[in-house]
């Protein structure tokens, strides 16, 4: 795939990355709580260059720091996640959560505004009745764009520990929350109540052993949903079963190689992502060292397992040590769940093929991508043969990690946090992998 | 990544020969697999403590942590090395327990050599009469020794504190005052009781940590850089109480 770029650039580390369900707008949060949805360009003929390109159409406050006064701690305003809700109307509507309150966010674009009130004048204030000797009818005018962003619900209190995931349910009306231990179900329209669907706090704190780390509904079938864990399982639960889901329906679990085990093994099999691909029939995990594509049917092991950077493998007791090896990378699927994507290190990305079991290894910086330059295939060497440009495991920089990547729904564009800049890339060329 | 691990420590490449510098070090030779296990034993134990204390922990992380702590634990009591033994006390300073942990990057095939050494005298009973600055090892051996089980619920149980209070003893209770002012200042105090070594430890090991997390254990470092007079003297506390110490910090 030729991907050429388009970049921007802000203050603050991006947290979070989503497309909405055209591809129309791109949304990102970042760490001090703000949302700026960047908003594509339609396509005219008369700037063929121009075509497609993302500019920012709205910029806000989401979350604020706050203080838990009970236990004396902060809790952040960090975005952790962005999930846009189908559109219903002429408004656009997400959700954005941060540790502990999701909150329900309306967006609106007023372009016209009435004029040729009969009571009010062109301030607003009310007129002298005694000036006003005949009747008109207020007509629409047309003005600058104004995009309004407006809070519609607050989602407050339902977690006791960390939100790291939303999901919106297909059925439109009800969405998911999932911190470390529990999930809890919610109507978008109703703020004062939820449904704990699952909870795997034990009643002892001191047997805990396992965490919640991701969760996402099915794409088509409203009743179920997928959550992974710190071991490394992934749990498919139908909520037509019982109103708990703590016993799942399907447990995905693959089985340690045991002549590949260390104190490590644990850690690494952390799930930190899950998605559902397009289809509905698949599922796709990220864990520290590898994509795995998981076929709902088949429980014992996934179908397919890509190795994003196994030269790491060697590494886990440094990577330990300096807390990387925690680093939570997320997944996507394109459209046709054909090629799947990753972020690494050294604000390097990765993309599988899943047909021709080929992938490449692409970089998110100003100085290897200008704007609609090709990017160029990176490799990473391990000892034996150089090539020239290639880099070695021992000069990769572990700062520059890029966690959070995101995929048109529909079209060859793939959005790229790096750290605090945003990198777009399309792919105009043609849609084959070299 | 060679420069990742400890800063100033020569990293041993371990694919089984003997650079000269090791020859005539001796001591500094290839670490066994169970110092290794060791040094990452206490890695672990300092990560758990560390970043409790000012702000809400990572559950997960700290879960995955615990579980591997609780692995080595397993794998050294089945060992017959989870005990207080007495050492041939080398003197040797605790950055020389952060030797290349290589070989615990292996998988446990590969380590069927390595796991044969006799084990390194990892441990020092004798607390007080130790002037080295290895005493950081023991301290964080003490506390995993002592309380496996309360090490974890320590660790997360944010929502009953006074649960692991009726096994602490009675001079704790102004511990507690102290960190439920959460003053720097009382701060300062509860460490000024803690061997300075400990923060050798940590500020070796947090040097390298680039995440957000820094940011905290800097500030611990600056507490301790303040309290350079407790020093030596400070062996002679007693094991029990810095054991509690470390529960305490691990609790808030």
């Amino acid at each position: 795939m030729k991907m050429k770029s388009v970049c921007a650039t802000y203050a603050d580390i991006i947290s979070t990355v989503e497309f909405n369900h055209t591809g129309e707008l791109l949304a990102t949060g970042d760490k001090g709580g703000r949302v700026v949805i960047f908003q594509r360009e339609p396509e005219s003929k008369n700037e063929p260059y121009n075509q497609g390109e993302y500019n920012v159409y709205s910029t806000f406050q989401s979350h604020e720091p706050e203080f838990d006064y009970l236990k004396s701690l902060e809790i952040e305003e960090k975005i952790n996640k962005i999930k846009w809700l189908p559109q219903q109307n002429a408004a656009h509507s997400l959700l954005s959560t941060n540790d502990k309150t999701i909150k329900l966010w309306k967006i609106t674009e007023r372009d016209k505004r009435p004029e040729g009130y009969n009571l009010k004048d062109e301030e607003g204030k009310l007129k002298d009745l005694s000036t006003v000797t005949s009747l008109q009818v207020p007509v629409l005018k047309p003005m600058d764009l104004m995009v309004e962003v407006t809070p519609r619900r607050i989602f407050a209190n339902g977690h006791t520990y960390h939100v790291n995931s939303i999901s919106v349910n297909s059925d439109c009306e009800t969405y998911m929350s999932a911190d470390d231990l529990r999930i809890n179900l919610w109507h978008l329209a109703i703020t004062d109540r939820s449904f704990n669907i699952v909870d795997i706090k034990p009643a002892n704190m001191e047997d805990l052993t396992e965490v919640i780390t991701a969760s996402e509904f099915h794409p088509h079938h409203c009743n179920l949903f997928v959550y992974s864990s710190s071991k490394g399982s992934l749990r498919l639960c139908d909520m037509r079963a019982s109103a708990l889901c703590d016993k799942h329906s399907k447990l995905y679990e693959e089985p340690e190689d045991p002549s590949n085990r260390s104190f490590f093994s644990e850690i690494i099999s952390s799930v930190s992502d899950v998605k559902f691909s397009h289809s509905g029939r698949y599922m796709l995990t990220r864990d520290y060292l590898t994509v795995k594509v998981w076929d709902l049917n088949m429980e014992t092991k996934p179908v397919e397992t890509y190795q994003v950077h196994d030269y790491l493998r060697s590494k886990l007791c440094s990577l330990y040590e300096n807390d990387c090896i925690f680093d939570k990378f997320e997944c996507a699927w394109n459209g046709s769940d054909s090629v799947i994507m990753t972020g690494a290190y050294n604000n390097f990305f990765r993309m599988f093929d899943r047909n021709t079991k080929r992938d490449v290894t692409l970089e998110a910086s100003r100085e290897s991508s200008k704007p609609r330059a090709i990017l160029k295939p990176r490799r990473v060497c391990v000892g034996g043969k150089r090539r020239k440009d290639d880099i070695s495991v021992d000069s990769l920089d572990f700062t520059k990690k890029i966690l959070h990547t995101a995929w048109h729904p529909t079209e060859n564009i793939i959005a790229i946090a790096a750290t605090n800049n945003l990198y777009i890339f399309q792919d105009k060329v043609n849609s084959e992998m070299h | 990544m060679d420069t990742m691990f400890v800063r100033g420590l020569k990293r041993k490449c371990f694919d089984g020969e003997e650079d000269i510098e090791g020859t005539l070090a001796g001591i500094k030779a290839i670490p066994s697999y169970n110092l290794q296990r060791q040094s990452l034993l206490d890695m672990s134990l300092v990560k758990l403590q560390l970043c409790h204390m000012l702000v809400e922990p990572n559950l997960c992380r700290s879960v995955l942590i615990a579980n591997t702590v609780r692995q080595i634990q397993e794998e050294m009591t089945q060992d017959g090395t989870w005990q207080m033994i007495n050492t041939q006390s080398t003197g040797q300073a605790s950055l020389d327990r952060l030797v290349s942990t290589d070989i615990l990057c292996r998988s446990s095939r590969d380590q069927a050599e390595g796991k044969h050494v006799p084990a390194y005298g990892t441990f020092n009973k004798d607390f007080e009469n130790d002037q080295a600055q290895d005493s950081s090892d023991t301290m964080s051996t003490a506390s995993a020794v002592q309380a496996p089980r309360n090490l974890q619920s320590s660790v997360w149980e944010m929502e009953n504190p006074q649960e692991n209070k009726g096994n602490f003893q009675k001079s704790l209770d102004q511990i507690f005052e102290t960190l439920e002012n959460k003053s720097p200042n009382s701060v300062e105090d509860l460490f000024s009781e803690v061997d300075n070594s400990y923060y050798d430890l940590d500020t070796m090991l947090t040097g390298m940590m680039s995440n957000t997390k820094m940011g905290h254990c800097d500030s611990l470092e600056t507490f301790s850089s303040s309290t350079n007079t407790a020093s030596n003297s400070n062996c002679k506390s007693d094991l029990n109480d810095l054991d509690h110490i470390v529960e305490i910090l691990v609790e808030s």
